[in-house]
């Protein structure tokens, strides 16, 4: 299970778009014919600029889920077993272990895994929007990386894409810092 | 006593939840495996049911012939070798620098440290961008080379930062001073006590740093512009630009073009095996050290 889950990680994006776009094609992808089965009628998903987004999320939370999981499980392992058993012997069950031993245990690791996730918040991959972006999405699909690189690489703009850049960039790291800062106030848990 | 069995003992609740939560493994399990058992069942059939949507799961008409179309074409055949290349060398090298970094800073009696892991930190939260790299790239005359694709990534901050946690927590300092008292210097102390010791690390270290070459398309696509040194992934990106467009015009065109249109839907799902096959062989060989690595970055942070 854990070898399955973790396995898509490990697929580069190029391939992950064109899963995508074989899977989702309007005349041949397996959703769409899904789809027509159900009595509805074939969606260009790509094509869209509203399903531009849902897309990058859900296989994002495809490709990476596995993977992100194992950090999780290292914080689990580092539950102490015998708060458990005292809590079972005190007649609480499942659910209750859960909710009053095991997720705030997690708690911290998430939070820190958060915060690292705001870092990037700014960055949203180019890889990946680059890929699935087409002249119909571009409304949706344009992100800030594939602006910068448009406007550098293929009109030679440096200076002015280079500012861009810059410019995210700070608003990124200013982002990390108050995210930081913000947990470390609520939770006490914090990157450094 | 009795009571305490009793409170001990899975209840009907504990039960059913216990079920509840294998049943959602299964699902996400078969969510996550499904879209790869169908690229592997779709590059195998034929293509007219692929494209009538009758494949479902299984492969139908049973047909190789997508993957002999394949194995004609050059481009792909030195898109292979490049990455291959790429990734054999650009590990060693990212396996050289990650070590060489990590063993200092991990040491207690290097002066700096801090303020070295601070600074080397801070470009993992910060960077110059992409033009100002691309433009130090070419005043570098590194373009259209295969070292524009090693050189620049040539230590990942976050793995050399795992690296470095390991050192510092599984190899005790009792280990390190007799070692010092045995004579050994700093460079021999690395060879033979900590590298002969973290050869589990290593193995992660060398998985996440191949996988990365293997799979990187950006830097080829905005540092390349030769096609014979392009990468795998560029090569595999061109052709399927090329066979979506073949599709459409093969859709809209007669019926005979529709059908040549047709062969190459298998061929696309054929590439995708092909090129991502050696990643998928090689990680559940590596796994058990893997989730360890993780495990190690993920508690010191």
């Amino acid at each position: 299970m854990q070898l399955v889950t973790n396995a898509p990680h490990f697929i580069s994006t190029v391939i992950l778009v064109a899963i995508m776009q074989s899977m989702l094609n309007p005349s041949t992808g397996v959703i769409n014919k899904l789809i027509e089965f159900a009595g509805g009628k074939p969606i260009y998903f790509l094509g869209r600029p509203e399903w531009f987004k849902p897309l990058y999320v859900l296989s994002g939370i495809w490709q990476n889920s596995g993977y992100n999981s194992i950090i999780y499980l290292a914080a689990l392992t580092n539950v102490d077993p015998q708060l458990i058993e005292a809590a079972k012997i005190d007649g609480a069950n499942r659910l209750r272990i859960l909710q009053h031993i095991t997720l705030p245990a997690i708690v911290p690791t998430a939070v820190v895994l958060l915060i690292m996730n705001f870092g990037k918040v700014m960055n949203v991959g180019f890889e990946k929007a680059y890929l699935m972006q087409n002249s119909m999405n571009e409304r949706a699909s344009e992100v800030i990386s594939t602006y910068v690189y448009k406007c550098g690489i293929e009109n030679m703009q440096y200076s002015y894409s280079t500012a861009v850049g810059l410019f995210n960039a700070v608003i990124n790291i200013i982002l990390l810092f108050s995210v930081n800062k913000i947990a470390k106030k609520l939770t006490e848990t914090s990157l450094w | 006593m009795t009571k305490n069995t009793k409170s001990v003992k899975e209840t009907g609740f504990d039960k059913a939840f216990n079920y509840v939560i294998f049943f959602l493994a299964v699902i996400i399990t078969l969510i996550v495996l499904y879209p790869i058992i169908y690229v592997v069942s779709a590059s195998f059939s034929n293509p007219l049911e692929v494209s009538r949507g009758t494949v479902i799961f299984f492969p139908k008409s049973l047909t190789s012939m997508a993957y002999k179309t394949i194995l004609d074409r050059k481009d792909l055949i030195v898109g292979y070798k490049n990455t291959i290349m790429i990734t054999f060398f650009g590990t060693v090298i990212n396996l050289f620098m990650t070590i060489c970094c990590a063993y200092p800073l991990s040491r207690r009696n290097f002066a700096g440290k801090n303020v070295i892991t601070m600074i080397v930190t801070f470009t993992m939260f910060f960077n110059a961008g992409m033009i100002p790299n691309y433009l130090l790239m070419k005043e570098l005359h590194l373009l259209n080379s295969y070292w524009v694709l090693m050189l620049p990534g040539a230590i990942s901050v976050y793995n050399m930062l795992i690296m470095r946690n390991f050192f510092k927590t599984s190899i005790p300092d009792e280990l390190f001073d007799s070692a010092i008292i045995d004579g050994c210097n700093n460079l021999q102390t690395l060879l033979k006590i900590v590298i002969p010791l973290s050869k589990g690390i290593i193995a992660v270290m060398v998985i996440f740093y191949a996988v990365g070459h293997w799979n990187s398309y950006f830097d080829a696509m905005m540092y390349l512009s030769k096609k014979a040194k392009y990468p795998l992934q560029l090569v595999l990106r061109n052709i399927l630009l090329e066979t979506q467009t073949y599709i459409s015009e093969g859709a809209s065109a007669g019926y005979n073009s529709a059908e040549a249109a047709l062969a190459y839907v298998s061929i696309q799902y054929a590439i995708i095996v092909v090129s991502s096959l050696p990643v998928l062989i090689l990680y559940p060989l590596m796994q058990k050290h893997f989730v360890k690595g993780i495990m190690i970055g993920a508690v010191k942070g």
